[in-house]
């Protein structure tokens, strides 16, 4: 996650290169986040699940990470949005935890540099 | 990466593969995506709510209207979509203060606002807004007399909550569009008010 978020700092702050930005902040610290954003509202306009369905889900996510006892580093509100997005999409689509863990395996064993591709324009 | 079992591979690729999972299923594609993306980032944002608010400062029977049904009256200018549904519009005044916040996640009128801030999302400000409301909102530099009463909305899927701020004195000859550029997102969630023009 850390190479993502230092391929953000080091865009420019303005111009066409510039990244997104609402009130003069980033409304997605790192690529991913936007992409686990959009791939919510996509689903939710084909009905693949409801907005209560994934909020309930996204509840208790946020949940799990309060209840954790040690000192978390930093809360990550779209890590607690992805994971409430696995678990909607695990319950209302074919799809189950194994083939989620065996894509990110397949892709974490990718080479070092290929990581990122998808997420950039450049 | 406490927040995830250690064994879980990181959130960037963990998005990557859902994301490719569900293309092949036909589920989503890319270009879907993409265009949401852009959607919130440039098209959806707090501009709209400031407009719904310079037309209830300006509209009586528009005020009348959102107040009783603000899914509606909010969609007499085409805001709706996710997270649009159930608007309750509370107003704020001279005497009395409303606050809005989701203490349970994030619960927000994106079609009003745009997406929430960090700060909204916040397990800090979720929690103490409730229990010392007063101390959050003088922190965020807004300092109530203690003769104004204080309300916290808890937003949530059924009721998402939108403040229509004070009018400020001062903007009795603004145009609507003048009016709408005085307000900001965070008057609209009540942890400001709106500044009379400078």
């Amino acid at each position: 996650m850390s190479d993502t978020t230092v391929a953000i700092d080091e865009l420019p702050l303005d111009g066409p290169a510039a990244p997104p930005r609402s009130n003069g902040e980033l409304l997605f610290d790192a690529p991913w986040e936007g992409r686990a954003f959009g791939l919510m509202v996509a689903l939710l306009e084909q009905d693949v699940f409801t907005v209560s369905d994934f909020q309930a889900e996204l509840i208790a996510a946020i949940a799990r990470w309060e209840a954790l006892d040690q000192p978390v580093e930093e809360y990550r509100y779209y890590e607690c949005w992805l994971s409430a997005l696995e678990h909607v999409v695990v319950a209302k689509t074919a799809l189950d935890d194994a083939d989620l863990a065996e894509r990110s395996a397949a892709f974490q064993a990718r080479p070092a540099g290929h990581d990122h591709d998808h997420d950039h324009d450049h | 990466m406490t927040a995830v079992p250690p064994t879980r591979p990181p959130a960037p690729i963990r998005a990557e593969a859902l994301e490719a999972l569900l293309t092949e299923r036909g589920l989503v594609n890319a270009d879907a995506i993409d265009g949401l993306i852009n959607r919130f980032v440039n098209d959806v944002g707090p501009m709209n709510g400031a407009k719904v608010v310079a037309k209830a400062w300006t509209d009586e029977d528009y005020k009348a209207r959102l107040m009783a049904d603000g899914t509606a009256a909010v969609g007499e200018f085409g805001f709706a979509g996710p997270q649009g549904e159930h608007i309750v519009v509370v107003e704020n005044s001279a005497s009395s203060h409303n606050v809005v916040v989701c203490t349970l996640c994030s619960c927000y009128p994106w079609p009003l606002l745009g997406l929430p801030p960090d700060w909204y999302k916040d397990p800090a400000y979720r929690s103490r807004v409730v229990r010392e409301p007063r101390t959050v909102l003088a922190e965020m530099g807004l300092e109530l007399d203690a003769d104004v009463d204080v309300t916290v909305w808890d937003s949530s899927a059924e009721n998402r909550y939108f403040i229509l701020p004070e009018r400020p004195a001062g903007t009795e000859e603004l145009s609507e569009d003048d009016l709408a550029a005085l307000v900001t997102r965070e008057a609209m969630v009540g942890v400001a008010k709106v500044s009379s023009p400078t």
